[in-house]
C-alpha cells in the first residue's frame, strides 16, 4: 500500500472540512497524515521493517510507508514513516484554559501599575529546586529579555529579583517574605522524570503550610509548562513557550488589581 | 599559521598581559589557601577511597574530621603522613580509624618532617605512577590506531544509568563520536562530596563516581578496540569537588574534563575564593594526567547576548588560558570554549559566528578549541533545528575547531534520543566531508565584515581585560562584567571550606605534578 513519490490513487475519502471529525493534514483535506521517526531495538531486516508496520497499524495508521530505515547499532534501527491516522477529534467541544488577558507592552503595564497600584511592584523569580537551568527565568527576568520583549528587570514600575538557579523552595519562600514580593515567578527546565510536578507541587504545599499562598501572585513556567497544568497544581498561572516578559507582566499586574492587593 | 582575519598582534600580546597580570593578582591569593575539596583530593590521590556505615564518604570523613578540630590548615597529607609514621599504617587504614574514633589525627605523637615525608612520598609517588602509567596507555592507543584529524565529534549521554549510558555510549561510538560525554545529574555541582559506587538514578544525567568513571571506561575501550579508534571519555571537573573529580579522572584515564576557572562562580554561585583555589590544583592533576580541559565560555551567551558580549567570551578565554599556564598545564590541553549561539534573525549572524571562531582560531592556534552548538535559540522546531546545526557544522569545519559538540534536532525537547545522535552524527560527517578543504581555499575580504568585526571584538577585549586587571579579577566578578551576573566575594556556596594554609602544610602532589614529567 506504500505510496511511493506521488500519490497516484484517487481520494476515497470525503474531502469537506468538518469540524466535528478533524483529522490531521498533509496535502489534502482529511488525508490524516502523519509523519513519524522512531527505533525498535532490533536489527535492521525485512522483519524489523514489518515490525514497525505493524506497530503503526495498532497506533491506528492506514496507507503505511516506511520510507527510510537505518541501523543504529547492531540490534537498533531507526524508521521514518508515513501514515494516516485513522483518528479524529471534535474541535467544536474543546475547551482549553490559558491565561486570557490582552497582552499589554512595557510602557502599558508600567502605566497600569501608576493607576492602579500606585508603588513598584516587587517580583521574585528563580529556578527552583535542583534545576540549574536560568534559560528560562533569565528570558523573563533579564533586562535583554528574549526575542525582543524586553525582561522585567527594565520595567520602571518593577523591582525584579532573579534569585538564578537551584533555588530551594524553603530558601525562595524566605527570600520572597523578606523582599515583600507581590508576585513569585518560578522557572523549571528539567522535567525528566517529572521532577519538575514534585518540586512545583512542593513549593505550593510549603506556601499553604505557611500560610502565605494568598500574599503572593505565583506563577511558573517553562518549555513544558501549560496553563492548565499550573492551575492544576495550585500556581495562578503558567507560562509555556512562546511567551514571554510581556505576558507574564501583564497577568501579574491584572492579578494583583482584581485581588486587590495593594 | 597565516592570518585571515589581519588581527593585530600587538593587541593580542597587549590583552594577554594584561590577563596573564589579572591572574598573578588571584595567584597570590591561591597560593596561600586550601580547600575541603582540595584536600579530599589529596585522599583519594594517596588511595583512601570507599563511604562509612551512614555513606559518607571517607576523605570527607578525614577532612571532617581535621575540620572539626580546625587543623585542616596543616593540610591532611601531614595528619596522615604522621599517623603512618607512628602507626605503619596504610592511608587507607588512617582513615577507616579516623572513621572508627579509634584514631584522633591532633592526638597522635607529632614526628619529624622528614619522618612524615618519609612515610607519605612513597604513596604519592605510586600514585603518579599509576597516573603516569595511564597516559601511557592513552598513548599506546594513539600509537597504534592514529589520533584522527580535524574535528572530534562530542556527543553527550545523559540517561541518568550508568549501564543504559553504556548501550547509548556504545552505539555513538560505533556511528562516529570520537568523544563521549557522561552529563552529571542536576545538582551534582553543589554537593560537598563525591558518591560512591556505580549508580542507575539520576535526574537529566549521571552522577561522577569514580567505579563511574571506570565502568564507562573499560566500555569504551572496547568499543575503541573493535573499531580501530581511541574513543575519549569526557566528565564534568566543576563545582564543589573540582580536585576530587580531576583526581578520579586522572586515575580512571579520562581524557577530557570540563574545567573552567570562573564558571561554577558565575552559574552555579559557588564562592569565587573556593573556585579559584580548587580550579588551580584540579588543573595540576588535569595537566599531569594528559587531560584536555574545557573551559565554559559558551556559557555566557545563554545569559548574555551573543553578539554584544562577544567580547567578554574572548576576554575571559584570555584569563582561563592563564589561569591553565599558572597551573602548568599547557596550551595544547587548553579546549578554550565558546558557542554558536547567535539569534537566527539577525541579518548576517553567520557571518559574526564565523569571524568569532576563525578569531578564537587565530588567537590561540595551538589550543584544541571546543566549540558549542546553538541551544539558546533552539525551538522545538526540529527541522529547523538540524539547519541550525548544519550551519553550526560549517563554521567548525571552515575554521578548524577540535572538539565539536555535536548539536541535537531534538536540543531544548528532550535528552537525545539515541536516533537524534545518528542523525547529528550523519549531518556532522556530511559537511566535514563534503567541505574538508574549504577552510583552506577561503580568504576574507579585507575590510570586510568578518575582518573588521573580528578585529572590533578583539579591540574590545584588550579594553575589558585592561579594566580587569586594573580592578582585579574578584571585582570583575562583583560587577557582573562575565554573563551579566554579579556575585559577591564572600558570597555564594562553599566559603567555608576554605582555609589559610599553616606552617607545616604540604601537598605532595602539587610538588610531584607541578610542571612534572608525563
Amino acid at each position: 500500500m506504500s505510496s511511493g513519490l506521488y500519490n497516484m490513487h484517487k481520494s476515497n475519502f470525503d474531502t469537506t472540512l468538518d469540524l466535528t471529525k478533524l483529522r490531521t493534514y498533509g496535502d489534502t483535506m482529511n488525508d490524516g497524515k502523519v509523519q513519524l521517526g522512531f527505533t525498535l531495538p532490533v536489527k535492521n531486516d525485512e522483519r524489523g521493517e514489518e515490525a514497525a508496520r505493524q506497530l503503526m497499524k495498532k497506533m491506528g495508521f492506514e496507507d503505511i510507508n516506511i520510507a527510510y530505515k537505518g541501523s543504529l547499532d547492531k540490534e537498533f534501527t531507526y524508521y521514518v514513516a508515513y501514515g494516516s491516522s485513522i483518528y479524529s477529534v471534535d474541535y467544536t467541544n474543546i475547551h482549553v484554559q490559558t491565561v486570557e488577558a490582552e497582552t499589554m507592552t512595557m510602557e502599558e503595564v508600567n502605566d497600569y501599575i501608576r493607576e492602579h497600584i500606585g508603588r513598584k511592584i516587587v517580583v521574585v523569580g528563580a529556578s527552583t529546586g535542583t534545576d540549574a537551568h536560568t534559560v528560562g527565568i533569565d528570558a523573563v527576568m533579564n533586562r535583554k529579555g528574549f526575542a525582543g520583549h524586553y525582561g522585567l528587570e527594565r520595567y520602571e514600575m518593577i523591582d525584579a529579583y532573579n534569585l538564578g538557579s537551584q533555588v530551594p523552595n524553603e530558601e525562595f519562600i524566605q527570600k520572597a517574605v523578606e523582599l515583600k514580593a507581590d508576585v513569585l515567578l518560578v522557572s523549571q527546565t528539567v522535567t525528566q522524570k517529572d521532577v519538575h510536578i514534585q518540586n512545583l507541587t512542593e513549593l505550593i504545599e510549603l506556601l499553604e503550610a505557611e500560610e502565605l499562598r494568598s500574599k503572593f501572585v505565583v506563577c511558573c513556567g517553562g518549555a513544558r509548562i501549560t496553563h492548565e497544568l499550573a492551575k492544576e497544581l495550585g500556581y495562578d498561572a503558567g507560562f509555556g513557550s512562546g511567551k514571554y516578559a510581556d505576558d507574564v507582566a501583564t497577568f501579574a499586574v491584572t492579578e494583583m488589581v482584581k485581588r486587590g492587593m495593594k | 599559521m597565516e592570518s585571515k582575519l589581519h588581527l593585530n598582534q600587538e593587541l593580542i600580546d597587549k590583552a594577554r598581559a594584561s590577563a596573564s597580570r589579572a591572574a598573578d593578582d588571584v595567584q597570590g591569593f591561591i597560593d596561600v589557601h586550601t580547600t575541603v575539596t582540595v584536600e579530599r583530593a589529596v585522599c583519594r590521590l594517596l588511595g583512601i577511597d570507599g563511604v562509612n556505615d551512614v555513606e559518607v564518604p571517607l576523605p570527607n570523613v578525614v577532612v571532617d574530621h581535621l575540620m572539626d578540630k580546625k587543623v585542616l590548615s596543616g593540610g591532611v597529607a601531614f595528619y596522615i603522613g604522621n599517623a603512618m609514621a607512628e602507626y605503619g599504617l596504610t592511608p587507607q587504614e588512617v582513615a577507616e580509624k579516623v572513621n572508627s574514633g579509634e584514631i584522633d589525627l591532633t592526638k597522635v605523637p607529632v614526628h619529624s618532617i622528614d619522618e612524615i615525608r618519609g612515610a607519605i612520598m612513597p604513596v604519592a609517588e605510586a600514585t603518579a605512577e599509576r597516573i603516569r602509567g595511564n597516559v601511557a596507555q592513552r598513548n599506546a592507543y594513539f600509537e597504534e590506531y592514529g589520533d584522527k584529524e580535524g574535528p572530534l565529534l562530542y556527543l553527550i549521554v545523559a540517561t541518568g544509568n550508568i549501564y543504559e549510558d553504556i548501550t547509548q555510549a556504545k552505539a555513538a561510538a560505533k556511528q562516529g563520536a570520537d568523544v563521549i560525554a557522561v552529563i552529571r545529574t542536576t545538582g551534582q555541582s553543589l554537593l560537598d562530596y563525591v558518591p560512591y559506587g556505580a549508580t542507575t538514578e539520576g535526574f537529566g544525567g549521571t552522577y561522577a563516581t569514580q567505579e563511574n568513571f571506570r565502568l564507562m571506561r573499560a566500555a569504551l575501550d572496547e568499543v575503541g578496540e573493535e573499531q580501530h579508534r581511541y574513543i575519549r571519555l569526557c566528565n564534568y571537573c566543576s563545582g564543589l569537588c573540582m580536585p576530587e573529580i580531576a583526581a578520579m579522572g586522572a586515575l580512571e584515564r579520562l581524557d577530557v574534563m570540563l574545567n573552567d576557572a570562573l564558571y561554577g562562580i558565575l552559574f552555579r554561585d559557588i564562592n569565587m575564593q573556593r573556585t579559584l583555589v580548587d580550579q588551580y590544583f584540579s588543573r595540576i592533576i588535569n595537566a599531569y594526567a594528559g587531560v584536555i580541559i574545557n573551559t565554559g565560555e559558551d556559557n555566557y551567551l545563554t545569559t548574555d547576548d551573543a553578539v554584544e558580549a562577544a567580547h567578554t567570551v574572548l576576554a575571559s578565554q584570555f584569563l582561563n588560558e592563564q589561569f591553565a599556564l599558572k597551573a602548568g598545564l599547557p596550551e595544547e590541553q587548553q579546549g578554550l570554549g565558546h558557542a554558536f549561539e547567535m539569534d537566527p534573525n539577525v541579518e548576517n549572524a553567520f557571518l559574526l559566528e564565523l569571524a568569532q571562531a576563525q578569531m578564537a582560531r587565530e588567537i590561540f592556534p595551538k589550543a584544541p578549541l571546543k566549540y558549542m552548538p546553538p541551544t539558546k535559540f533552539m525551538t522545538g522546531n526540529i527541522f529547523r533545528g538540524h539547519v541550525q546545526d548544519a550551519l553550526f557544522n560549517i563554521v567548525t569545519c571552515l575554521t578548524d575547531q577540535r572538539i565539536h559538540l555535536l548539536g541535537m534536532l531534538t536540543e531544548a525537547i528532550h535528552t537525545p534520543f539515541m536516533s537524534d545522535r545518528a542523525l547529528s552524527i550523519e549531518n556532522a560527517q556530511y559537511i566535514f566531508r563534503t567541505m574538508k578543504d574549504l577552510g583552506s581555499e577561503i580568504e576574507f575580504k579585507k575590510g570586510g565584515i568578518i575582518e573588521s568585526r573580528a578585529n572590533e571584538v578583539l579591540q574590545k577585549a584588550a579594553d575589558l581585560l585592561e579594566e580587569i586587571e586594573k580592578i582585579g579579577v574578584f571585582a570583575t566578578l562583583e560587577r557582573g562584567i562575565f554573563a551579566d551576573i554579579k556575585r559577591p566575594k564572600d558570597g555564594g556556596k562553599g566559603l567555608d571550606g576554605v582555609v589559610e594554609k599553616g606552617d607545616v602544610y604540604f601537598n605532595p602532589f602539587i610538588e610531584i605534578m607541578k610542571g612534572g614529567s608525563k
